[in-house]
């Protein structure tokens, strides 16, 4: 078999296999044949072998005749949360474990339409809850560059298949941080977009008021592209924004002498590893050389804002899981007699722990004598989340902060004390709180080898910005001192 | 807030979830911990702050309102555990007295 290099863009993959230095059918091998040769990492749940042969040579013939989409070449993953019709869909979790989808999300529909080749399904956490991949009926996801720390979560999956290049881009999915928070423990690049931004038909639903799709890829480009053909209204989600989206793909230029903020309470969290720490200064320190203006504000709501998106995003899914009944499709427990044990059995063998969790602490703040104390509670401290991050947005182009206070952690590590867990993600939920975009960049390695992140924050519908200044980050900021590769 | 084996109870109820014996202190533990935790939004004065409910601005986006018959009675019970060509079955609710 022809021997296939590694591919980082979209467009390298393109002029190759304009030029015949490739076909599709060959890309296609490579990838299979990777996915076996990695199948240790447990990236992949299932992979679509003989569709994605078929596929491959179908669209090889459309690129000779010239009408091949502008995802011709683009062998992606879906995080196994996202509806592909007459295909397995189980968010990892037993509850789900043989439900096949009778109908496609729009951004699977969006990206089929534009020629990409879907591969396969990609591990996560049990319903996206979780930030280590380890809460997967499928067991947990090894980080390619450590195969003893977590890959991240919940897209922990995907965010590994395009580390280790078992696809060259993967869709994932972001409630708290769940695709920036892999991307930067992998190397890779995550963005969540504005909520709205993207449709949610078809994606199965965590918690509605913060759940988007966003890409995984190992540039802006492609993350730029792929957004582009998958955002936009969606008459199947009143939700999903009627904004016109811009082409965010031509517009990564980025000019000019840009203001950005960096929080000083992130600066001092408690917990931030040193080495993380550094980057993200030696990034202020080299954005301020460039003739930036990086200035330290304040964001009093640092500490709040973990409760906050726990309190809500609880509450959403013990409503959203509420659906999983043993009846109408899913898990029925065997041992059922009558229809309230079918409930109570169905959802009691078929839910992990974290997820019965969740749902009882959701059900709890929503129950009558406790919903002010807490759901009423949480979403007034929304509100002054938002509106705080808002008003540093009318001042600064962009939020600079990491985009997780330490690099991957050991598989195992956290499982004990869910506070400790749910602790890493204060770094990601502010974006997620205030519904504005949100960006993970590798910015390296650290001294062990572990890649790490920096996370950039825009103003509302502001993705094409973001992306355009991230570009211009990885170009000429990126942290020469702890690269690598 | 600390809650007791009681609350623990009613809530399970209302998921429609059964708590195990096994399973019990521990829930108990890691629920407790966490509510404690998010009992610290309580040191926020949030007099006169308007709840955020809605993340967008968008309001009542409409389409128009065709019948479009894109999932057949099939497909829909296609992934029901048990069922007829036309019905979910669950056990018997109504019994003869």
């Amino acid at each position: 078999m022809l021997q296939v290099r590694r591919y980082y863009t979209l467009s390298e993959v393109q002029e190759d296999l304009q030029a015949g230095v490739i076909t599709l059918p060959n890309l296609v091998e490579h990838y299979l044949q990777r996915i076996d040769e990695y199948a240790e990492l447990n990236a992949f749940i299932e992979v679509f072998a003989g569709d994605v042969r078929e596929k491959a040579i179908e669209i090889q013939q459309k690129i000779r005749n010239g009408t091949a989409g502008r995802l011709a070449g683009m062998v992606i993953g879906l995080k196994d949360i996202i509806a592909y019709k007459d295909h397995k869909v189980s968010v990892c979790s037993r509850i789900l474990e043989n439900y096949c989808s009778i109908y496609s999300s729009t951004v699977v529909e969006r990206i089929l339409a534009e020629d990409a080749i879907i591969i396969g399904r990609l591990n996560c956490d049990e319903f996206a809850m979780g930030g280590s991949n380890e809460n997967s009926c499928y067991g947990p996801v090894k980080n390619f560059a450590d195969y003893t720390k977590v890959a991240g979560g919940s897209s922990g999956g995907s965010a590994v298949a395009v580390q280790a290049g078992l696809c060259l881009a993967a869709l994932g999915t972001d409630t708290g941080g769940s695709v920036r928070q892999p991307a930067a423990f992998c190397g890779v690049v995550g963005v969540k977009p504005t909520y709205g931004r993207v449709s949610r038909h078809g994606i199965i639903a965590y918690a509605s008021s913060f759940d988007q799709v966003g890409p995984i890829t190992n540039s802006v480009e492609d993350a730029a592209l792929l957004l582009e053909i998958i955002a936009g209204p969606d008459e199947y989600d009143s939700t999903a924004a009627q904004q016109l989206v811009p082409s965010y793909s031509a517009l990564l230029h980025t000019s000019g002498s840009k203001k950005i903020a960096y929080l000083t309470e992130v600066l001092n969290a408690d917990g931030l590893d040193p080495e993380v720490q550094e980057l993200t200064e030696h990034a202020i320190q080299k954005l301020r050389e460039e003739g930036h203006t990086v200035e330290p504000v304040s964001f009093p709501y640092l500490e709040y804002v973990v409760p906050t998106y726990y309190i809500l995003t609880m509450a959403e899914a013990s409503s959203n899981l509420a659906r999983y009944d043993g009846v109408h499709y899913g898990y029925r427990s065997p041992g059922a007699h009558g229809l309230e044990s079918t409930y109570k059995q169905s959802r009691s063998e078929g839910f992990g722990p974290e997820v019965k969790r969740r749902i009882m602490l959701g059900t709890f703040v929503l129950s009558a004598g406790y919903y002010d104390a807490y759901y009423g509670k949480a979403q007034k401290v929304r509100q002054l989340i938002r509106r705080k991050t808002e008003e540093i947005l009318a001042e600064y182009d962009f939020i600079l902060m990491p985009t997780t206070p330490t690099p991957a952690f050991g598989i195992g590590e956290k499982t004990d004390d869910p506070v400790v867990m749910y602790l890493a993600d204060i770094f990601t939920v502010q974006a997620s709180l205030a519904g504005i975009p949100a960006i993970s960049i590798p910015a390296g390695n650290n001294s062990k080898g572990l890649p790490l992140g920096l996370q950039l924050l825009g103003k509302r519908f502001g993705e094409g910005e973001l992306l355009a200044f991230s570009k211009y980050m990885l170009d000429t900021v990126k942290s020469d001192h702890y690269i690598q590769q | 807030m600390k809650l007791d084996n009681a609350t623990i109870d009613k809530i399970a109820h209302l998921a429609r979830l059964n708590v195990a014996d096994s399973e019990r202190e521990n829930l108990l533990k890691d629920m407790n911990n966490i509510l404690n935790f998010m009992e610290k939004l309580n040191e926020l004065d949030t007099t006169g702050v308007e709840p955020l409910i809605y993340l967008t601005d968008s309001v009542n986006v409409c389409r128009e309102d065709v019948v479009n018959k894109e999932i057949t009675v099939e497909e829909a019970l296609r992934n029901a555990p048990l069922h007829d060509e036309h019905y979910f079955k669950v056990a018997k609710v109504i019994h003869k007295q």
